[in-house]
């Protein structure tokens, strides 16, 4: 037998999880059908598991296929409950640690990516230093008057809140995100 | 029979033009059902209306569509087969949830259909209109609303596929009343299945040799087996033993499980559990290797789970991935069928592996000290009827019979768990996941219809038997001779023992004031009614009830404040039980920490 067979302590229940949260992104590929996406959040409420960001689109219109990005956060016994009950619902087809995989391949983390549109009114000052700011994040500016700006901003979860909560004090009155869309670097597929 | 005949009878229909009620029917034709549970309504006319002209498939009305799930429940269970129900639009769907979560958290193939009201309706608030699919959602294992004719045939027949394969459940078809009059065409069950479902079922072979390795080196092993192994069908049950034959090794079963392997057979430790025998959950926390087959390490299982059965590996057969590591981390998972997992390991333990009977010896007689200590034992008592003594003559009395056996919920449920012997598999039906009472009398008129010349036994609680009384009605009108034998002590049992064990024996509302008479119940229905009252006259009692060929409730009159034990106390581990000769009143005001209050 080998080293992975010694005994173990069960312990999930009244002892509080001892193992630490991770953070987690998962491409779910699903058919695109009704309830689909419902089934995929009443799996998430109902067993008390957290999402962060949810994102959905079909990806594949012929074969009626959408892909549904998930970051989530658990510790590592609660993903692997929640890979293996998203595999349980009958139209998923595929659940892929996007996390997992990147660790595989060498990297830190999938390439990840979120689309914010922010929109920002003032004058003066702090009108010019918004589109400052926003020329050194490399966000455009998609409309404008005298009165606001609007930015389209893409990039990494932490760079798209890092903007957000600059131009907070800079007259922030509205925004919209996507949610994160992830694939893995290199040339294989999920 | 001739074989031929319903391949004969697919080309014969398929792409026939026919309407969504008639494609109901032809569908449940060529899913080979030959009974229905069900109860009529507005949005379910045009199916009724086919159903009525037609002899293949046998309707049984219930009363309620919970008695129509359970039922369906039972009859699945006994046979093996789909179990099915028809229902209305929403009262009907609501009333049918009970026993859809049910199915669900016991894995038991089931296929509701139901009516909805016209899709354009869909969504304005129409009478009787509910969101079916949405509320059936999590309590079943995948659901449809058909709003296309053309899609009906299609989701029908996968219902099926879905509903008996991997992991079985229960599935849901919502058809709003205008497809069912909506002509289109019909098409013969597909035996591709859809692309994004394929249940495992061979198991990994590198594990399993793994498993043998394990097995094999073992020297105080247990096999703990469930439902799983039932629901593999009778052919795992027979592998089942053959392992447990081969290996030497002890063997213990959930609630579930019951029957898989044989009460009368040497290695047979009994149930384990919160309410198992001392020696089934003294072998789990002692053991040094467990091999758990079919089974789900349960919350009533493993008691507290940081001292589950601290010392030992694991190997844990299951169809269901997300069964895995759930609860308990096991050090060999083997993912498939219980019957086809076996198989190999009863092949590969034969092509080499060996356990010397010496090797094992210590342990069996570690074993036998603990069935020493009888932990099933009750004082007797020649006054009153103690209720495991009924449950006692009551196994004696018919265990020469074919004889299927369901159960409500609570401590009766228990009682026959431990005191009634069960030989084979898929004789035993009672609500394990769910706890739903009023499951057993509607589940014994499903097997009753299943196999009308058998012995139906609803074994029941006073209290869990009136919440779905009703279908005595229906058994009554379908000439199902079951017998309802109620362990009557007036109480809700089950909720007395716990507010005995965690809230000062104040018994908040579980004392049952004004019981009906139930010998005069059974005869208002047009059933038989016996009671008994005194242990000398039991025998003889049931007797009259096993020869009475209508509906019997038989009032059994039971000690009132006896309580089930063994028992392990929430938030305890298996070696910390609560035996029969313990309970004191101290004890048992006392079994239960703080931390364990919280618990169910």
């Amino acid at each position: 037998m080998n080293a992975q067979l010694k005994p173990t302590g069960s312990a999930y229940f009244i002892t509080s999880e001892t193992e630490r949260s991770e953070t987690r992104t998962l491409a779910v590929l699903v058919d695109n059908e009704p309830g689909v996406l419902a089934r995929v959040i009443g799996l998430f409420s109902g067993r008390g598991y957290n999402i962060d960001s949810l994102t959905v689109s079909e990806t594949e219109h012929e074969r009626h296929l959408s892909r549904i990005t998930i970051v989530t956060r658990g510790t590592p016994h609660v993903l692997e409950q929640i890979k293996h009950q998203l595999e349980r619902i009958v139209p998923v087809h595929r659940v892929v640690d996007l996390t997992v995989t990147a660790h595989e391949r060498g990297h830190d983390r999938p390439l990840e990516r979120e689309l914010a549109l922010v929109k920002v009114s003032g004058n003066g000052d702090d009108r010019v230093e918004a589109l400052r700011l926003a020329d050194a994040f490399r966000a455009q500016v998609i409309d404008a008057n005298t009165e606001h700006f609007i930015f389209e901003i893409t990039g990494r979860i932490s760079k798209v809140e890092q903007f957000i909560a600059i131009m907070q004090p800079l007259g922030l009155v509205e925004v919209c995100r996507t949610g994160v869309a992830a694939v893995n670097r290199g040339p294989e597929g999920m | 029979m001739d074989q031929r005949a319903p391949a004969l009878k697919w080309q014969e229909t398929s792409m026939q033009e026919m309407t969504g009620a008639e494609m109901v029917v032809q569908a449940l034709r060529d899913n080979g059902v030959e009974h229905v549970f069900g109860y009529p309504g507005g949005a379910v006319l045009p199916i009724y209306d086919e159903l009525f002209q037609q002899d293949d498939i046998q309707h049984i009305l219930v009363r309620h569509e919970q008695g129509a799930g359970h039922a369906a429940e039972g009859y699945a269970r006994s046979t093996g087969k789909v179990g099915v129900m028809l229902v209305t639009s929403g009262p009907g769907a609501t009333n049918a949830v009970t026993a859809l979560q049910d199915a669900l958290m016991d894995s038991i193939p089931l296929v509701c259909i139901s009516g909805q009201v016209p899709t354009a309706l869909i969504g304005s608030d129409a009478f009787q209109e509910c969101d079916t699919v949405g509320i059936t959602r999590p309590c079943t294992k995948h659901n449809w609303l058909v709003r296309d004719i053309s899609e009906l045939p299609a989701a029908l027949h996968q219902a099926f596929h879905i509903a008996q394969t991997g992991r079985p459940g229960p599935v849901v078809v919502d058809i709003p009343k205008d497809v069912q009059f909506a002509k289109g065409s019909y098409v013969s069950p597909q035996t591709a299945p859809r692309t994004s479902y394929h249940p495992r079922v061979e198991g990994d072979q590198e594990k399993i040799k793994q498993a043998i390795e394990l097995m094999s080196t073992a020297e105080r092993p247990v096999i703990y087996s469930g439902g799983g192994v039932v629901n593999a069908g009778p052919e795992a049950s027979h592998l089942l033993r053959e392992l447990v034959e081969l290996t030497g090794f002890p063997i213990t079963s959930t609630l579930m499980g019951l029957g898989a392997y044989p009460a009368s057979g040497e290695s047979w430790l009994g149930m384990l559990g919160m309410h198992g025998t001392y020696e089934a959950n003294m072998a789990m926390h002692d053991c040094d290797v467990m091999l758990c087959i079919g089974a789900r390490f349960d919350d009533r299982i493993t008691g507290r789970l940081d001292a589950f059965s601290p010392n030992s590996r694991k190997i844990h057969i299951d169809i269901d991935p997300s069964s895995i590591n759930k609860n308990v981390h096991v050090d060999i998972p083997i993912i498939g069928d219980a019957g086809r997992v076996m198989e190999d390991l009863v092949r590969l333990w034969r092509a080499g592996a060996k356990t010397e009977k010496k090797t094992l010896k210590p342990w069996w007689e570690q074993i036998e000290k603990w069935r020493g200590r009888n932990s099933l034992a009750y004082k007797p008592n020649n006054k009153v009827i103690m209720p495991q003594y009924a449950i006692q003559r009551l196994y004696e009395l018919t265990k020469e019979r074919d004889v299927y056996i369901t159960t409500e919920v609570g401590q009766h449920q228990m009682w026959a768990a431990q005191h009634f012997g069960f030989e084979a598999p898929n004789r035993w039906m009672t609500s394990g996941g769910l706890g739903t009472m009023g499951y057993g009398l509607p589940a014994a008129l499903g097997v009753q219809i299943a196999h009308p010349d058998a012995l139906v036994i609803d074994i029941a609680g006073d209290a869990s038997v009136l919440m779905t009384m009703q279908e005595m009605s229906a058994a009554v009108q379908h000439n199902a001779p079951i017998k309802i034998f109620i362990l009557n002590n007036q109480y809700m049992g089950m909720v007395r023992q716990w507010q005995q064990l965690l809230h000062g024996n104040r018994l908040s509302h579980s004392y049952t004031e004004a019981l009906p008479d139930f010998v005069k119940l059974a005869e208002a229905y047009g059933g038989h009614g016996i009671r008994c009252e005194k242990p000398d006259e039991l025998d003889d009692a049931i007797n009259e009830m096993i020869e009475v060929d209508k509906p019997v409730i038989f009032d059994c009159r039971v000690a009132n404040l006896a309580n089930c034990f063994p028992m392990i106390p929430s938030g305890k581990a298996h070696n910390e039980m609560l035996l029969p000769d313990e309970a004191t009143d101290e004890a048992v005001a006392n079994a239960i920490d703080s931390k364990g209050r919280s618990l169910v």
